[in-house]
Parts: C-alpha cells; structure tokens; sequence
C-alpha cells in the first residue's frame, strides 16, 4: 500500500474539447473503453438528477401535510425518480461496466460489434433525454409511477403527453439495452483470448453474460407492452381498456414478466462485481466459482417464474400465488449460496480494507436484509399486508441501493485506476463510506416501520398519525446524509481524476486480465496477452512455482 | 385506538397474518445475525496484519457448498410449509356467497353500499363487531386497494374484474385504512374509516341511514336546499340514501354524520365545510369536484343545509 508506483503520466481519458483526442473523437468513438466511461459518465449525471428528485421527495414527506411540492409535482417526480433510477442509471450503469470490462477479462481488444456497441450507448442517451424532455412538454412529465398501472396510464385518466415520452423513452433505451446484451453475448462467445475457456472466466465476466441473456429475454416483453400503450394511446386500441373489453391485469402480467428479470438485470453484474472485489482484497480466489456462476444461472431462469409475486393483491386465487410464492422462495436458494460463497471467499483471507472492500463488505450485509425481506414477500400472507406499503419501499432500496449500488460504489473504487489511470482518495473515500452506511440505513430502515404501521407509498401527504411524522423526519434527515456522501463521492472523482495517486497497471495486485495492461490501456487494449492457464493469468505469473494449476486446493471444477 | 397496524389485529385473519409475520421475523432475525455475524467476524479475524505474505490459496468445499445449500433450502421449505398452512385462514375462500358490503373505488373516494338494506354511502365503512362480513370490491375507474390493515389483508379493486374479501373486527372501535394503489394525484387523500360498532348499535345505525335525514326546517337551511338543487350540486351528490342513479360523487343523504370531509383531507366542521365548498381545488387539487364560484352567502346557506344531513 504504502510505496508509490513510478509510472508515466497518462493523456487525459475522458471527453475533452480542448485536448487532442477532443469531444468528436468521442462522439465519433466505437472504442468500449470511450463507450463504457460514457455510459458511466451518462449513468452518473441521471443518478444525481434522480437523487436530487429523492431529496424533493424526502422534503415533502418531511412533515404531515407539507406543502413544499405541489400533488402534480410529487406525482411526476416520484414517476420520474423511479424510471429515472432504474432505466437511465442502475441497469446502464451495470452495462457499462460490462461494456468497459468484458473484453478486457476476455483479452480481447473490442466488442464483437463496435458500432452497435456505440448504437447502444447513444440511443439510450436519446431516450433518456427524451423522457426528460417531457418536463417541457405541456401537462408535464408522467406522473404514474415507473410501473405505469393501467388503466391510469391511458389517455382518459393521463391525457397529457407525459405517458407518451415515457413509452418513447423507455422503448429507446430498451432497444439499446437488447443490442448490448446481444453484443456482450456474441462477444464472450467468440472473441476469448487463447486459453481463456468458459470454465477459466472471472465472475464479473459470467454474470455479464447471464445478464445479457436476461436482457434479451425480457426487455422484449416490455417493449411490447409499451407498443401497445402506445397503440391503445394514439390509436384508440383497448389493449389495456376494461371499460372498453381490455384488460388492467394484461399490463401487469407483461409489465412485471419484464419486471421481475429487471430486477436481476439490476443486480447480477453487481454480483460479478462483487465476487472480484472480495476475492482481490482478500487475497483469495473466488470460493465456490462453480457455485456461484452456477447460482448466477438459477437466478436467471426463475427469475422469468416469479413475476406474479407483485401480484399476489390482485386476487389471482392461492393455487397460483402457491406457484409464484413458491417460486419466489426458490430464488432465494442461489441467492443465499452467493452469499455464503462471498463471505467463504473473504474466510481464511488476509483482508485490506480500501474502500472499495467496505463497500463489498457492508454490501453483504445491506443485501441481505433486503434479500430476506424478499423472502418475508414470498410468504404471501405477509404480502397480502405489506404490499404497496412503505415497507416494500424500504425493502427495494436495501436491494438496489444497498445492494446494487453500494456493489457500484465497491466497482468505481476497483477500476477507477484502470480507467484513469489514478486511485480515488481513499481519505475521502472512508467519509463517502461513511457517510453513505449511516445516511442509507437512516433513510431506509425506519421505513419498513412505516409500512407496518400503515403508511401507502406513492403519497404525496399523509395525515398526522401517531408516529408518522417524526419517523418520516427521521428518513428525510437519513435521504440529506446520504446525499452528503454523494457529494463528498463526486468530489472524489473529480478531484482523484485531475490529482489522484497515479495508479501504475496493478494497484491492487489483482489477478485478471484487465490488470495485465496499462492503466489506462491503450486504444488496442493489451500489446500482448499474457498466457491465460488457468482463472488468475496474473497470479500465475507472478507465482510460477504456485500457479493455480499446481495448487490441489485451486481445481478447476 | 387509531392505531393502523399489521400487528395490532382484530380479527382471525389479520391475527393469522400477524403470527405468520412474527414467526417469519423470528427467522429472519436469525439469518440476518448469521450472516452479519459471519462477516463481523471476517472482518476482526482475518484482517490483513503487516508482514503476513498470501494466505493460503484455496476456493471451495463441495461439502460446506452442499450444508449450507441444503440448511437454506430446508429454511424455505419450512417457509413455504407456513405459507399453505396459513392462507386460508389468512384470507379465506370467498365461493359464491351474496357479499353484505359493496364497496366501490372511485378516484379519490370509497362509495360504500349495503345491498340487503337498500343503503347508499361513502367514505366510512359501519360493520357489526364480533362477526364476519363479506366485502365485493369493485372500482369506477382505474385500480384502487381496499387496506385496513387490523382487519383484514389488502385487495385490490380492479375495474371489470371485482374481488371479494372477508373482514372483520373483534372489538369495536375506529379502524383507519386507505387506499394502497397508486390511483392519481390525489391517492394520499383516499382513506378510510372502518367503524366496528356493536351489533344493536350497528342496527340502529343501519336502520337510520336507510331513512332520508328529517327536512330543514329553518329558513336558512332550506335556502340551501334549494340551492343544491339548482346549483348543480345534486347532479353529482345524491341526497337519498338509496338512489337509482349512480353518481360522480359521493352520497351525502347523511353526510353530516361523518367524520372527515373529502375522503380524509378536513375534520368535519362547518368552518371546513364551508372552505371546501368554497376552494374544493385548493383543499384537494386533481379532485373531481369543481371550483362553484359561489358567493358567502350561498356557501353559509349549503353548509346549514348539509349539517341538517345528520
Ligand atoms: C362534477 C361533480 C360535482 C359537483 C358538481 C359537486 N361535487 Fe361535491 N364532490 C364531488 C366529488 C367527486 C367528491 C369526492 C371528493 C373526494 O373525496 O375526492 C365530492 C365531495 C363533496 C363533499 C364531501 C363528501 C365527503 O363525504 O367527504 C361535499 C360535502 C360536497 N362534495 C358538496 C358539494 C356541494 C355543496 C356541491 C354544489 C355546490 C357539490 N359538491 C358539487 C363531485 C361534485
Ligand atoms: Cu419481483
Ligand atoms: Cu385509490
């Protein structure tokens, strides 16, 4: 930790009008190192725009019957912050990784499919512009939630534009989405280094992957949805219709066959994340690889078996919600084997707490309670009373936020230096930790009392119940914490790009191929790619005498 | 009394759900201190110490794989076991049986009729206590869901697609509920009163909401009256309890026995009667109720009128 690699000062990677390689060469790039970084950078900005909507919100709600936001205003923004988080940060963010990642854990020196690589990142950037371009729109943005329920997202109950510019924003980036999981595919399927067979990739690269066939699968079926919103909207069909012999429950049913594949498109590449991070900073391979790629797998295909577990309200009868109760269980099973396998990884190791392996850590334990409250779900009777309550909010956020966005904040401390070519603070690191642990905890956890005790979600107001109002003080105090920690987080990746320690090829001593090149690497990605003998090229190596292969304790299962 | 939560139920259903919540919390618990105390322990045992070179290498046992993969597996089927011996007692079968309460969402605000008893009225739920009721949930226009978390589990009301649920309530008392779906701007502002009273009293409750309120008889009164007839009040409010028509408001033949205005926005007063008839848009903006422009005089004398509504 403590010597300070000499390593040559690198050109500036990011876009930059005034430098050599100026804004058009980004633009005009089809490099996945420029793509990826611009997918992070877009996911980045979308994130502080949906957090500055949950800071908006958190005021609101402050107090019993605030009125710092108008119903129309909080009705917008809380539709927006939900879509806003979910298709313009989370899962972009996730595949910019990937975009960036994958063909440097596979040493190779592009994606399969260059431009449509670029295709993907710009026509999820026109849609989200365009979905934000509703705002101007007269009647403003869509103000019926990120799940848009018929029949109220139809025209006689949203006549304004907004439902419109949602169904044509999300069909944009949906359509990005599918050629990026086609692209990742095509890409581990074919352009593997030599010696790198399936059996030896990093998680990361595995979870890619399965995601990427989530992604296929399943935005197609909103996609569809969405066309025939559209049709019923513009068209005068009655898809969605039942005044009119459609059906409310049709949009459900498609919306959450998507939804609930979403939610793990959200959070496999964490997982993969993860699984790096832990095993790295532990000194330690992954434990269980098998397990966990093969977890990773089960996730996958239940995932498109659960989605009427956000439908358990509508009165399905119990032999179904049986099936989907029972299902919904069962995807606990690969989930609770990650995390044992994560905290195996970590056993027996020799830990360095950087801030990335904090956020690892806390991670575990984050996701976790979202992961049982999950579980508490599938036993539906507890739904029965939950659902739509502000437990459920609390719950989602444990998952996306504790979980998948503290696996991201664990990711951007790991490959900052890969990208860049320096280390973000660790000093200002620990206070983003920091910060972010009590600020997120604060926020969330009151909030499943809140949903014991009553409260709906999706409320712009509320009445001054016994207490109501100060515990919603007190996740209002918790969401200002957390968006401390945000700022003290831009800080760092602003100032560690310009000042930050340069960060040498290998910071941290880590085992995949991406560490085996320059940091960052150059526009062909690796000079020469290391003899690839088993699941850590480096480790190999640089112990030529315990290379993996040699070990009895290190099989490739 | 107002209390409104999952763990203080009164009747057999939200008791079974009750139980089941305490029972799963139990567990989860359990799993949560595992886990955290796993990684605690992790973290305080094998911090990384100066001068300590690689650990040893080693990734995986497929005999610790195989225990914990079984231990969460027979967990959750110890879950899902809890799962079928409880739903049914959770929310029983509703078959075919005729429902005693109708209750229909509109957007923002509970039409609630008596079928048996040829009552129309809204926004407050009269049930018997000590029995069980069946409740036929139907929506006006866009999903709404019928929540009142001591009595019984949530359902949804759908348009074209009714649903049926049993409640109850044990004791009597003042049970709070609301809409739990998102059904529009003014979502917060849809809930909902369930009160439980003893039977006779319930009778007697029944009985009187069957009958039309006694006519005004001061001048003032009838002033206003008049005036909901001619200022367009009564093409959205009936007046009797048992209308032939529906209408796009709620029914107000007692209104003046309820215990809020607009579906929870205001305490029932005649000051805030009086503001709600006058600003019905800044009350609560989005509603279906118009802004009348209507001068003081007329609010004062449609306000004396609807107190008379007892
Ligand atoms: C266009 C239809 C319409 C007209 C005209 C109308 N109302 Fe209403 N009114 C409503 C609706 C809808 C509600 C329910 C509001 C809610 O709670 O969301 C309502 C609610 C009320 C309530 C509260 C009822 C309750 O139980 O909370 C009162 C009182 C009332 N209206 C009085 C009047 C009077 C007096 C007039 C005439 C000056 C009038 N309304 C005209 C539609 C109308
Ligand atoms: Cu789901
Ligand atoms: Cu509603």
């Amino acid at each position: 930790m403590s010597e300070i690699p000499l390593v040559p000062e690198n050109h500036v990677p990011l876009p930059n009008v005034s430098s050599s390689n100026g804004l058009l060469a980004w633009v005009a790039s089809v490099d996945h190192k420029q793509i990826g970084i611009m997918y992070l950078l877009t996911t980045l900005l979308f994130f502080l725009v949906g957090g500055i909507e949950a800071l908006l919100m958190r005021i609101q709600l402050a107090q019993p019957r605030f009125s710092f936001l108008s119903p129309e205003a909080y009705n917008q923004i809380f539709s927006m912050h939900g879509t806003t988080m979910i298709f313009l940060v989370v899962m972009p963010m996730l595949i910019g990784f990937s975009t960036y990642i994958v063909p440097l854990h596979i040493g190779a020196r592009d994606m399969a499919f260059p431009r449509l690589n670029a295709f993907s990142f710009w026509v999820l950037l026109f849609g989200g512009l365009l979905l934000y371009f509703s705002f101007l729109a007269p009647g403003g943005a869509p103000a019926v939630g990120w799940f848009a329920y018929a029949p109220l997202n139809e025209r006689p109950f949203s006549s304004n534009l907004g439902v419109d510019y949602w169904a044509l924003g999300l069909l944009c980036t949906g359509t990005g989405s599918i050629a990026a999981g086609i692209n990742i595919i095509v890409t581990v399927l074919t352009l593997r280094a030599p010696g790198m067979t399936m059996r030896r990739l990093p998680v990361f690269t595995w979870m890619s992957f399965i995601n990427a066939f989530l992604i296929i699968f399943a935005i197609p079926i909103l996609n569809a949805a969405l066309a025939a919103l559209l049709i019923d909207r513009q068209l005068g069909g009655v898809f969605f219709k039942p005044s009119e012999s459609g059906s409310a429950l049709l949009w459900q049913h498609l919306f959450w066959g998507f939804g609930h594949p979403e939610v793990y498109i959200m959070v496999l590449p964490a997982f993969g994340a993860i699984s790096e991070v832990i095993s790295v900073f532990s000194r330690k391979p992954v434990f269980g690889y098998a397990f966990l790629v093969g977890s990773g797998f089960g996730i996958a295909l239940l995932s498109f078996a659960v989605w009427a577990h956000h439908m358990f309200a509508v009165g399905l009868g119990d032999p179904l919600n049986l099936v989907f109760g029972g299902a919904s269980m069962l995807i606990a099973l690969p989930t609770g084997i990650k995390v044992f396998n994560w905290i195996g990884t970590a056993w027996g190791g020799s830990i360095r707490f950087s801030t990335a392996m904090l956020f690892a850590l806390t991670f575990i334990i984050e996701f976790t309670i979202g992961g049982i409250s999950g579980v508490a779900f599938a036993v539906f009777p507890i739904d029965w009373q939950l659902t739509d309550s502000y437990f459920v909010v609390a719950h989602m956020h444990y998952v996306l936020f504790g979980g998948t966005m503290f696996a991201v904040f664990a990711a951007i401390f790991y490959w900052f230096p890969k990208m860049s070519g320096r280390r973000l603070s660790e000093r200002l690191g620990k206070w983003h930790f920091w910060l972010t642990v009590i600020g997120f905890n604060t926020t969330f956890f009151i909030q499943h009392i809140l949903g014991i005790i009553g409260m709906p979600r999706r409320v712009y107001t509320y009445p001054d119940l016994p207490g109501w109002g100060w515990m919603n003080l007190v996740s209002s105090i918790g969401a200002g914490i957390l968006g401390l920690g945000v700022l003290v987080f831009c800080w760092n990746v602003v100032y560690s790009f310009k000042r930050g320690q340069p960060a040498g090829d290998n910071p941290w001593d880590a085992w995949t191929l991406e560490w085996a090149t320059t940091s960052p690497p150059p526009p062909h990605n690796f000079a020469q790619v290391p003899p690839v003998r088993g699941r850590r090229p480096l480790w190999d190596l640089h112990h030529p005498d315990n290379t993996d292969a040699q070990n009895p304790k290190v099989s490739e299962d | 009394m107002e209390s409104g939560s999952v763990f203080d139920p009164v009747s057999p259903m939200a008791h079974t759900i009750s139980t089941v919540f305490i029972i799963v919390l139990i567990i989860a618990s359990a799993v949560f201190l595992l886990v955290a105390g796993l990684v605690t322990f992790v973290i305080i045992r094998y911090r990384a110490r100066p001068g300590q070179g690689d650990p040893k290498q080693w990734e995986g046992n497929l005999k610790i794989e195989l225990t914990w993969t079984g231990l969460t597996l027979l967990v959750l089927l110890g879950l899902f076991g809890l799962t079928v011996f409880t739903m049914d007692d959770a929310s029983p079968a509703t078959a075919s049986e005729q429902p005693d309460i109708v209750v229909v969402g509109h957007q923002w605000w509970w039409e609630v009729r008596y079928p048996a008893a040829n009552v129309v009225t809204a926004n407050e739920i009269h049930i018997p206590s000590g029995q069980r009721l069946l409740l036929q949930l139907e929506s006006a226009d866009v999903i709404h869901d019928f929540w009142v978390p001591q009595l019984s589990r949530k359902m949804d009301m759908i348009p074209g697609n009714s649903n049926k649920l049993w409640i109850a309530a044990n004791t009597p008392g003042l049970y709070l509920g609301a809409c739990a779906e998102f059904c529009g701007p003014q979502h917060a502002w849809m809930r909902l009163r369930v009160y439980a009273d003893p039977p006779e009293q319930f009778s007697a409750w029944l009985a009187d909401q069957a009958q039309l309120a006694p006519l005004p008889s001061d001048a003032l009164a009838q002033r206003g009256q008049q005036l909901f007839q001619e200022q367009t009040c009564v093409s959205c409010h009936a007046v009797t309890p048992n209308p032939t028509e529906n209408k796009v408001g709620p029914n107000l033949a007692h209104f003046a026995s309820r215990a809020t205005i607009a579906t929870g926005v205001l305490t029932n007063t005649p000051a805030n009667l009086a503001l709600w008839i006058n600003q019905p848009q800044d009350v609560k903006p989005g509603v279906r109720m118009p802004n009348m422009k209507l001068d003081v005089e007329q609010i004062q004398a449609l306000v004396a009128y609807l107190e008379t509504l007892q």
